[in-house]
């Protein structure tokens, strides 16, 4: 930042200070507590950090070790159509985190694979369509996310094979603004990792 | 007349127009306001080395753009004084001005002495004299303190032309999304980026002393809270539980932060102790609350919550306690924040399908929708008051636009690559 709001703030003191013949106001900018320094790089300190780029490069990380796998090592049942694992989106009505009808079966045969696949990790990713408020919408995302977990655990599969995430409305799958867009972004994706 | 008795001041609304300038945005007044007071800047003498800014042309567009003045364009001018002694008030009369500002700018090596005065046209009476000295790159800042002095003095309200909003930008990248949380002045100018991260950044909250910025990152891929010193860019991690970090909102004293987490079970309101990141707990159950603000005084937290079925607002102790309902109308309240004294409550209000920004009155409780859109999200008040600031749709794009809080007056700031979300006006 090039403005040097300190120095505006002395200057206009130091002229009010010096008098303003004419004047008959008190004036003084109010935020001189912004220095406008640029970004320090001092780096990492108590965990802290300067800079403003987030980034897999900076080595900022937190060890949460969730990758973006694609699955790519999973069997041909999930490209089959005819096989319920081939659908690895749930969608949901508007404001509801209950799986509806259709998608129950969707749901049952991730959870009896993973059932059967114990070693194998996915994340359920909740969202919802962008109407509304955005951390409602993480909190709707979220439990949607958390509808299908409570599923596919009451199958068998066990807690360590699933996380869950909102991205609430931040993460749309289509970009229009009609139902014909937001019944898409309603959803939870199941992302093998 | 006295313009103090007028019911409402348009701070910012100015600001914004001249963002018509700044890169990628443009503004569009999509309602203006008819109660305009015609005021004449004439434009500043210049002697010296000249500025990179024309301080009249900022000035005009501020108060202008506040939608309480209506400005008289430089061409109109029968004479252009520079000197109280010079100037024939019935030059002014006759063009139907009430209010006149003359000035002179001075280059002096690398900083400008200015000086303006304002007078009443129609006795002649000096209002206000002023002189100050900036640097060079100091000449649009001075400008809206012009303004804000202007704008005082005329109005008795306070002006809001040299505060800063933070927002989320997003735009494609690389087959991606590049998310950047982006500091400028009110007016768009002078953007500074944050934080940016290819997954999404949210909920940007400003300490009371305007000094730090509290967000939600996804860069981990997982929620998580930050709190970042803008002086130094510093940031600090205060918030990566299981499940939700989010909605953080700092308390008027600046210690805590309110926040949701979904550690527990369901989202629920915490007040996270930055000191001793201790959490306190204030609502359970199986219900989504979430978004908390607190209220000036510091003793209360409104929230959204869908205990009773759909999303409404909330009220509990900030120390604990019982929440009551503060919200009955609609089907969809949700996101409060409070007006700096405390009197009024933004919200985005859903109805029959129409997400729009909606006000309560906390004496009365009654409610008013003052936007027209039907996606619009994340009010956020002018420090002043006069104005709230949230997101809107516009052809298919997140825009910032501001709306006076009686509704008269409404802009949007268009940035012209991307979205631009999450607003939020600076104390």
């Amino acid at each position: 930042m090039k403005l040097n709001k300190a120095h505006l703030v002395l200057a206009m003191m130091a002229v009010l200070a010096t008098g303003c013949s004419s004047t008959e106001e008190e004036g003084s900018l109010t935020d001189g507590s912004q220095s406008g320094a640029d970004a320090s790089t001092s780096g990492y300190n108590d965990g802290s950090m300067a800079g403003s780029q987030f980034g897999s490069g900076d080595g900022y990380n937190s060890g949460s070790g969730y990758g973006s796998g694609s699955g790519s090592n999973l069997g041909p049942e999930f490209s089959d159509p005819n096989n319920p694992l081939s659908k690895q989106v749930i969608y949901f009505e508007l404001d509801s985190s209950q799986v509806k009808q259709d998608y129950v079966p969707v749901v049952a045969a991730h959870a009896q694979y993973l059932a059967s696949h114990p070693n194998q990790h996915v994340i359920l990713s909740g969202h919802a369509d962008e109407r509304g408020s955005s951390e409602y919408n993480i909190a709707l995302g979220e439990q949607r996310a958390k509808s299908v977990e409570r599923m596919m655990r009451s199958q068998g599969v066990t807690t360590g094979q699933l996380e869950v995430v909102s991205y609430g409305e931040e993460k749309p799958a289509v970009s229009g603004h009609d139902e014909s867009a937001w019944q898409l972004n309603r959803r939870v994706e199941v992302g093998y990792q | 007349m006295s313009l103090v008795t007028k019911t409402f001041c348009f701070g910012l609304l100015a600001a914004l127009l001249s963002v018509a300038q700044a890169e990628g945005l443009t503004i569009e007044i999509t309602k203006g306001s008819q109660t305009a007071v015609p005021i004449a800047i004439v434009p500043f003498a210049q002697q010296g080395a000249a500025g990179n800014v024309k301080l009249t042309d900022v000035i005009n567009s501020d108060l202008a753009g506040s939608g309480f003045f209506k400005t008289l364009a430089e061409e109109d001018m029968l004479t252009r004084p520079s000197e109280p002694e010079k100037v024939n008030f019935r030059d002014w009369q006759v063009l139907g001005q009430d209010y006149m500002v003359i000035g002179q700018v001075v280059g002096n090596g690398g900083s400008f002495n200015i000086q303006f005065h304002l007078f009443n046209v129609h006795n002649g009476q000096l209002l206000m004299g002023y002189k100050l000295t900036v640097g060079g790159n100091e000449l649009r800042r001075a400008a809206h303190h012009i303004s804000d002095l202007i704008y005082e003095k005329l109005t008795g309200r306070k002006g809001a032309f040299n505060t800063r909003i933070a927002y989320v930008t997003s735009a494609a990248r690389g087959g991606g999304k590049q998310y950047m949380l982006q500091v400028a002045d009110a007016d768009g100018y002078n953007p500074r980026t944050i934080a940016e991260s290819p997954e999404p950044i949210m909920a940007p909250a400003w300490s009371p002393d305007g000094s730090k910025i509290a967000y939600v990152s996804f860069h981990t891929k997982r929620s998580e809270i930050f709190v970042q010193t803008l002086a130094t860019g510093q940031r600090q991690s205060v918030s990566s539980y299981p499940g939700i970090n989010g909605a953080p909102a700092f308390s008027p004293d600046g210690n805590r932060l309110a926040i949701t987490l979904s550690k527990d079970g369901s989202p629920d309101i915490y007040v996270l102790n930055l000191a001793n990141r201790n959490l306190t707990r204030l609502t359970s159950g199986l219900s989504i609350d979430t978004e908390p603000s607190w209220s000036p005084d510091g003793s209360s937290i409104v929230f959204t919550s869908d205990q009773g079925g759909k999303p409404q607002l909330y009220l509990i102790p900030s120390a604990g306690g019982r929440a009551t309902r503060l919200t009955f109308q609609g089907d969809y309240n949700a996101r409060g924040r409070f007006s700096a004294d405390g009197r009024s409550l933004a919200m985005v209000n859903g109805n029959g399908g129409r997400y729009r920004i909606a006000m309560m009155d906390m004496a009365s409780r009654t409610v008013n929708v003052l936007s027209d859109g039907n996606l619009d999200e994340s009010p956020s008040f002018a420090p002043n008051g006069s104005m709230i600031l949230f997101s809107a749709n516009k052809g298919g794009r997140s825009v910032l636009s501001v709306v006076s809080t009686d509704g008269a007056m409404q802009q949007k700031l268009d940035f012209q690559s991307g979205g631009v979300r999450e607003p939020a006006w600076a104390p």
